[in-house]
Parts: C-alpha cells; structure tokens; sequence
C-alpha cells in the first residue's frame, strides 16, 4: 500500500494516539486514540457535540491537533497533509458542490484538481455509480438533497481513496439513497480502503462496521470490535450523561458547580 | 515564567518614570524658546512629537521582525512580543499624529501635511489598527495570531513602497514644507533634549512592551491550566 | 510544478464559468462602479480644469472601492456556500489557490475597469482611451488583486468582511493608488514613457514583490 516513512505501523489506514484538541476553551476532542486497517470500516457514535465532526475534520487535515499524532496511510497529518489529501475521501454535511454547476462539471473541475487522467470518461462511471446519470447536466441548485448528496458521495470517490470519511453521511437518504450508501461502503471496503463513519443511525452504522467507537464530550468512551454489539449498548452509551469532572490529581469527582 | 523577570520589568518602569520626569523638566524648563517661525512656546511639542514617531517606527520594525520570525518557528512568545510591540505602537503612534496636528496648526495653518514622514506614520498607525482588529474578529486565537502576523508583515514590506511614492509624490506637489522634524541644525540645549526625549522614550518602550508581553504571557498560562482542569 | 498550473487554471476556469452562467459578482461590481461614478459626478463641477485635477483620483477612488467589493465577493462566496473546503481538501498547495483566484478576481475587475470607460467619457469628458493609462490599470489593478486576494480570504472568514478588507488592504496599497494617480495624470496629459515609465516600474516591482509574499502566506492564512 503506501511505502514510507514511519516505523510504526505501516499497514494501519488510520493510527491516531493521544488525540486532543481545544478551540479556546472548549476541549472538543480529548486524549483520543483509534486504529483502523485496511478493509475494515469503523461506526462513529455520539451525542451533539460530543467530537465525532471535529474528529472527522482532523483526520481531512482540515484540523491541526493540538497534541498527539494522526497517521493515515502512513503519512503524518502535521508534516504529509498534501499526501494525506490525495488519498482521502470527504461527505460532510455541506455538498462542497457548486450550486450553478452541474453535477458532471462539477466532478469534471475536482477531477482536475485531483490531477486524475481520463476526467470525461471517469467522471461518467462515477455519475454511474451513484445512479445520477440523469440529472447530470441539471444544475446542482435544482437538484433535491438526496441527489446532491449522491453526487457528493460521487465526488469522495473520484479519486479512489484508501480511506473514506463520512459524517453523517444518512441525512437527506430516501431508501433507494441509503441502500446505495450501504452499497458504497461496501465496495470501498472490498476494494481495500477504509471506512469512517460518524453517524446517529446506529442500526446503520453497526451494520457497516467492524469496529465502533463512542465518543463523549471529547473522549472515548466506549469501543467494540464486535459486529454484534447490541444496538441497546450503543445506545445507552450515547445517551449517558457526561462524566464527572476529574480534579487536578487525576481523581473522578462529582462535578463541582461551574 | 514570568516571576523571574518581574523585578528587571519592574525596575525598567521605574527607571522608565524616573526618565520620564527628568524629560519634563527639560522640555520645559531648559530647552530654549523657539522662534516665532517655530511656534515659541508650541513648538516644545516637537520634543514629544519626534520621537513618539520615531518609536511607533521602531514598534513597527519589531512586530514586523517577531511576526516573521512566529509563522516560522511558532514559538508564542513571539507572537505575544509582536502584540505587545503592536499596541505600544499604536499609543505611540497616535501621540505622534495628535502632536504632529497640534503643532502644525498654528505653524502651517494646516492641521496635516502629507509629507513622506507624515504619510508613513499615518499609514502605520492604521496598519497597527487592522493588526488589532484583525486579531478580535478572528474565530480562533490561533487564526488571529496568524492573520495579524501577515498584516506586520505585508505593512513592513509596503513601507518602502509608501516611503517611495510618497517622496515622488511631494517632489510633484507639494511646496516642499520642511517636514516638523527637518530643522537644519538644531542648537545645543535643542539638540541635548531632542536625544534626552529619545532616550526616555525608548526605554518606555521597552518598558512597556516587557510588561505587556509578560501579562499576555500570563493571561495564556491561564487559559491553558483552565483547560487542562476541565479536561 | 505542472501541477500548481493545473490546478491554478481549473480554479480560474470554474471562476470564469459560474461567472459567466451567473454574472452575479460582475453584475454587482458593474452596477457598484457606474454608481459611484455617478455620485462623483453630482459632486464635481465637471468643468475641463477641475476634471484634469481631480479626474485621475475619482477614476482610482472608483476603481479601488469596486475591486474591494468583487475581491469580497470572490472569496466570501465560496466560504458562505462551504465550498471553499473543497478547495482546501484537494491534494494542491494553495499557492495554486491563490494563483487561480488571483487571475479570475483581476479578469472581472479589468473588464469592468474598461467598461467603464465610455461613463466616465459621458460624465466627465474624459477621455481614458490611451495606451499608457490601460498599462498602469493592468499594473495596478494586479497589485490590488495580489494584495487584496490574500486580505479578502482573511475577511471572508469574519463577521465583519465589509469593513476588514478596505481597512487591511487601502494602507498596503497606498503606493500604488499614489503611482497610479500620479502616472494617470502625466498619462492623459499626454506624457509618455518619460512622464509615466517611472511609476510604471515601480507599481510592476510592488506587484512582483507581492505576489510572491502574498503567496506565501496564503497557507498561513487558510490553515484552520
């Protein structure tokens, strides 16, 4: 797969330890650590707020940690974000579509930015494969969510990327839509990249992962390998109240007022 | 951190005040009245005026060089000399340009000349003002370092530029008005209490700027332990 | 390198395209510019001794504030809609970015720059059809669009974007509001290379040296 630099761990997709990140006095991702290898995809769970974008953000480069080391694909975030770039996958909550394109123009512009060879025909089997042959030629402002964010997943794929990151990738998917997504992780899974995931629908997610992993406030607080984690544990996870502030030593208190 | 230094701070703003008297009295007292073409008794503002733009130069020059010197090693210090530099300027500055206008009114009739001094101070006090501006409306602290960094920098390497086009410029317009600071030979006691002034303020400034850098050292070393107990 | 001019050129060439199907930034800069020529026009007696006066100054005055406004919009639009991200996630330095923004922000603002012309003929009786005045606009207007470009990515991330850029940017490109006032006068006074050379050089070295500076620290800029 990728060939350099570092020592550790080479066959890891993802190898992040000792995650953490504050924007200004929020501690919004807190002493995170998550392991992914190729092929397996990994659910991520959470209240509002509790980290999953921002951990998905930092993991796109578009977010510097402020402490610990992310590695995917082998390449440090810090110093290889260029490389990191060209072989992630990114369908955040915002399209990154340009309204008064087209969706075939659209991907024609980012097959470029890509720097990918044969952009027309490429571009026509990715319109292909999310099902948005039809209204490619329409402008993205005309099109409903759910085509937007088929043509969306169309534009993380492009590129073939090792690792494909999803935040809350249901929101806007008729059934046919969902079906297609679960399509997709798939294929991705078996082409040998990786999958994140952030999502609500927790039936969905622990059906498209190996791996899950709850976040909470900013930490983890619950991880499972097993496929066949109950839906319920999730859940309560989830919906657990926040852990008690610990003090200066170390030590878990009752939250003192603030 | 800081504590270690706190006496040298506090022993330069003493020597700083102490200074400061001392200019006074010289400004007022044992400089000579100037002539009437200067202004008599106004034209002691000159002794303020100087080199209160002279040290908002210097501040420029230092928030330029620390801005440099922070996107490239990212060491918080220097962005925190260059914030300092930069509102210590900023004072500066404006007692420059409200100096400059209170003297130039009764001596020029005009309450601003553009000449190339004038422009350039004008045109670092405002940089300086975007510097801290630029800073509040920043979403992260992070970025607003960042940003205010590239305005130091952009200002300082457009000075030539302005020094320049100011310079032809005068030479196309302007009568050429001997700028406030251009005096021909300035005699003994003007001269001792021009450097006098010089001196005081300098030491101000670096007064000033040491006390400053440290509280915003201080005021980060909140920030973080604040955030290291909520975590 | 192949790939900065790539890149580069796919950003220009989106730029251009949406500008074309929309017109909006154009439009909106067009109607802005022939405004403020207007209102200059309510205010100056446009009697031929005060317009070889004041002439080149509005002319700038009405340039700037309208490159302002499209400079804001190139970048305010694409961070409003979220997709100045896709940008930023491509595998390109953002010198290419930059680069790219650059030359569609300078292409709108010279077209508009020379549409009006024929209002400023009407309002004015001046007469900006001369060959030196169209090299200082492309000298300037790509000094403006250098420095601006960086300023406009700055602000576009503010609440406060009307009122940061014009303060970041008017005192960096004070000299050459200076050089091209100055250079438009000699220019539709009829000098040549000897009354305009000067200032022409000077606003090509502050652009050169601006365009490498300003590409530099773009990255500064857009890192989150």
């Amino acid at each position: 797969m990728t060939t350099n630099s570092t020592p550790a761990a080479p066959s890891l997709a993802i190898d992040v330890q000792g995650l953490s990140k504050s924007f200004g006095r929020t501690a919004a991702l807190r002493q995170v650590n998550l392991q992914l290898t190729y092929g397996e995809s990994l659910a991520l769970f959470g209240h509002n707020g509790a980290g999953k974008s921002t951990l998905i953000r930092t993991l796109t480069t578009l977010i510097r940690p402020d402490d610990g080391t992310v590695r995917i694909a082998g390449f440090d975030c810090n110093s290889q974000a260029s490389q990191i770039r060209s072989v992630i996958g990114y369908v955040g909550h915002q399209s990154l579509l340009y309204d008064d394109l087209t969706p075939r123009e659209n991907l024609r512009f980012y097959a470029r930015m890509y720097g990918l060879p044969d952009a027309h025909d490429l571009v026509e089997h990715s319109l292909a494969e999310v099902g948005a042959t039809s209204y490619a030629g329409r402008r993205v402002r005309v099109l409903s969510n759910g085509m937007q964010k088929r043509v969306a997943i169309a534009r993380a794929l492009l590129h073939r990327p090792r690792v494909l990151l999803l935040d809350e990738p249901e929101t806007g998917l008729d059934q046919g839509g969902l079906e297609l997504l679960g399509a997709v992780v798939t294929a991705v899974k078996q082409g040998g990249a990786s999958v994140v995931m952030a999502t609500h629908g927790i039936e969905l997610g622990l059906a498209l992962a190996e791996q899950a992993l709850v976040l909470s406030n900013g930490r983890v607080t619950m991880t499972c390998a097993s496929p066949e984690t109950s839906v319920n544990a999730i859940q309560h996870a989830v919906l657990r109240k926040p852990e008690a502030q610990p003090t200066l030593e170390g030590q878990t208190t009752p939250k003192a007022s603030e | 951190m800081g504590s270690g230094g706190m006496g040298v701070r506090q022993a330069l703003l003493g020597v700083a005040a102490l200074l400061f008297l001392i200019d006074l009295y010289l400004i007022f007292q044992y400089a000579p009245t100037a002539s009437e073409a200067l202004g008599v008794q106004v034209q002691r503002i000159f002794y303020f005026h100087v080199p209160s733009a002279l040290l908002g130069m210097i501040s420029f020059a230092v928030a330029a060089v620390a801005s440099v010197v922070y996107l490239t090693k990212r060491g918080r210090k220097w962005d925190r000399v260059a914030w300092a530099s930069a509102e210590v300027g900023t004072v500066f500055f404006t007692v420059a340009i409200a100096t400059g206008a209170i003297w130039a009114k009764p001596v020029w009739q005009k309450w601003w000349v553009w000449d190339v001094n004038g422009t350039l101070t004008f045109m670092l006090w405002l940089v300086f003002i975007g510097y801290l501006i630029v800073r509040s409306y920043a979403p992260t602290v992070e970025r607003g370092s960042r940003w205010a960094a590239v305005v130091a920098i952009f200002g300082a390497a457009s000075v030539p530029f302005v020094y320049m086009a100011a310079d032809w410029w005068e030479g196309l317009h302007t009568e050429r008005i001997t700028g406030p600071a251009a005096q021909g030979s300035l005699e003994g006691e003007m001269f001792f209490t021009l450097m006098f002034s010089l001196l005081t303020f300098l030491v101000l400034f670096i007064a000033l700027v040491a006390e400053r850098t440290a509280q915003l050292g201080i005021e980060e070393s909140i920030e973080e332990l604040r955030r290291e107990v909520a975590s | 390198m192949t790939g900065y001019l790539r890149s580069a050129i796919a950003v220009y060439a989106k730029d251009m395209r949406l500008e074309a199907r929309t017109k909006e930034t154009f439009s909106a800069v067009l109607a802005f510019a022939v405004i403020v020529a207007f209102v200059f026009g309510f205010a100056f007696d446009p009697s031929p001794s005060v317009v070889a006066l004041v002439g080149p100054g509005i002319v700038w005055v009405a340039y700037v504030f309208t490159g302002i406004l499209g400079m804001n919009r190139t970048f305010a639009v694409e961070r409003d809609r979220g997709t100045l991200e896709g940008l930023l996630l491509a595998p390109v330095g953002r010198e290419a970015i930059y680069a790219g923004k650059l030359a569609s922000t300078t292409t709108i603002m010279l077209l508009v720059e020379v549409l009006l012309y024929p209002v400023f003929l009407v309002l004015f009786d001046l007469d900006l059809f001369n060959i030196w005045f169209a090299l200082v606009t492309i000298a300037a207007t790509v000094g403006f669009a250098a420095v601006g470009t960086l300023f406009a990515a700055i602000a576009a991330h503010t609440r406060a974007r009307e009122v940061l850029l014009p303060l970041l940017f008017l005192p960096i490109i004070l000299p050459v509001i200076i050089g091209a006032v100055a250079s438009t006068s000699a220019a539709l006074g009829g000098a040549g290379w000897d009354g305009v050379g000067k200032w022409l050089q000077f606003i090509v070295a502050f652009d050169l040296v601006f365009l490498v500076l300003s590409s530099w620290a773009f990255d500064f800029v857009l890192e989150e």
